[in-house]
């Protein structure tokens, strides 16, 4: 049995939240890149290049992408061969989340008493957590940041079996449609299908870790993919919502599978400020 | 367009949807929470912390500043959660809000009555944004936090013109264009 200390998961998660915020990752840097190259409208290719030149700025500076600094969404791969000394597990993450947001000068978003009173928690915490454990001795930590704005259009939809694969198109593209300009296009889209209500909302989140524009492995999922994005993409909405070709980026989808009576839809979208980054213990 | 604080009639009836601007002088801060109390302070017949006439209202909460900057990353928020609050505000004569995202019908109706303009910046490009800002205050709800009414001072602050006074709508006019569905 391999000990690891909770110390080192507060030092990580701490470093985490900070670099996560600052530096957007080169996947994603690399394909506003590549949407500047392919965009039409000029309004949407001067939003691009403001969004690349921000990404140097907060990279240059020490200062996050965007002010909102997000929900601390944190995926845990704990390998079963691992045993976590030195105190509580949960609180050892959520010590690391106030020490980031604080000494990273992170915007503190979280309120408790969400439907009354509303009280910011002035910490940041609690962090979300995502629990999986898997074979081996090591711990693999995903911090992802997540901002209100794309957070709030997300959709979830319990589909008839029979709506199929195109009924699945159907509720990705008008669930992209209908956020319009709010979710900060262009967006990552993740798509969760199968499991059950609460899985398939997790698929769509966990698909969004994904390096962005990396298919799916399996090559049916990967042509639902092409096939999602490229009528996203015709939407027009483009960047910031402006009109333009770029509404989104990539699009991911996970799948699991379902109750014979069940085929569960899940978007979770991504603004551009896609921001995560990872670690292994 | 180069616009100056506060806005005059005159200035808000020559924008056009889609018009780039960029604005100096004094731009205040709210989101939802600033927005709730500003509205309950005019139900009940109290004055706003700072005399909405003219005034732009910028969508935001800003990531606190370091030691020696005026601000953290200073991006706009989703302007659609302010939707309840805005058309009593331009009653009382507010006359520009920044935000990013489409606006309710009844929104849009207001900023043609009370000749008010909506302008996006560009979410989440919060940390070039604040290069445009030389001075930061919280002016009332300090309990609020990120949340608190703030006074800025900008200088050449980027932002397009969504909704004019005349009912142009630039998401609508860019995704009309760009369309190929």
């Amino acid at each position: 049995m391999r000990e690891i200390h909770t110390d080192q998961l507060t030092e990580t998660v701490a470093r985490l939240c900070i670099e996560s915020n600052y530096y957007l990752g080169e996947d994603v840097v690399a394909a506003l890149r590549a949407s500047r190259e392919r965009e039409v409208s000029p309004v949407g290719r001067e939003v691009l290049d403001q969004i690349l030149e921000n990404a140097e700025i907060a990279r240059e500076r020490q200062m996050p992408l965007c002010q909102d600094c997000g929900l601390t969404v944190i995926f845990l791969e704990l390998g079963q061969d691992v045993h976590i000394v030195g105190g509580d597990l949960n609180e050892a993450l959520a010590v690391g989340v106030r020490r980031g947001y604080q000494e990273g000068y992170l915007r503190k978003s979280v309120v408790d008493k969400p439907f009354s009173a509303r009280i910011n928690t002035k910490d940041n915490t609690p962090p979300v957590v995502h629990l999986t454990m898997v074979p081996g001795d090591q711990l693999k930590i995903t911090v992802a940041p997540k901002g209100g704005g794309s957070e709030n259009m997300s959709q979830l939809a319990m589909l008839k079996p029979a709506d199929g694969r195109s009924g699945v198109v159907q509720f990705v593209v008008e669930a992209v449609r209908k956020a319009g300009a709010n979710p900060c296009p262009p967006v990552i889209v993740g798509v969760g299908i199968g499991g059950s209500a609460e899985k398939t909302m997790w698929l769509a989140k966990y698909a969004l870790l994904r390096e962005v524009g990396r298919p799916h492995p399996d090559p049916e999922v990967a042509d639902l993919e092409a096939e999602i994005l490229e009528r996203v993409n015709r939407l027009g909405i483009g960047p910031q919502g402006f009109g333009g070709l770029t509404t989104a980026l990539a699009v991911h989808v996970e799948t699991f599978p379902c109750h014979i009576a069940s085929l569960p839809v899940a978007v979770n979208l991504q603004c551009h400020s896609a921001r995560h980054k990872e670690a292994v213990l | 367009m180069k616009l100056t604080t506060p806005l005059t009639e005159e200035m808000v009836a020559q924008l056009r949807a889609g018009d780039k601007v960029t604005i100096t002088g004094t731009i205040y801060v709210a989101r939802d929470a600033a927005h709730k109390r500003m509205v309950a302070a005019l139900d009940a017949g109290e004055p706003l912390p700072f005399d909405p006439r003219g005034q732009i209202i910028y969508y935001m909460g800003p990531a606190p500043a370091k030691p020696g900057e005026p601000i953290g990353s200073a991006g706009p928020t989703t302007s659609g959660r302010m939707d309840p609050y805005a058309p009593r505000l331009m009653e009382v004569g507010l006359k520009g809000m920044i935000g990013k995202g489409n606006r309710s019908k009844a929104v849009r109706e207001a900023m043609q009555k009370y000749k008010a303009v909506y302008l996006a910046a560009i979410g989440g490009a919060g940390a070039l944004i604040a290069k445009s800002i030389k001075k930061a205050e919280v002016v009332a709800y300090e309990d609020l936090g990120a949340e608190a009414l703030r006074r800025l001072e900008v200088e050449e602050f980027p932002a397009i013109v969504v909704n004019d006074i005349y009912g142009g709508d630039a998401y609508e006019q860019g995704v009309k264009q760009y369309s190929r569905e």
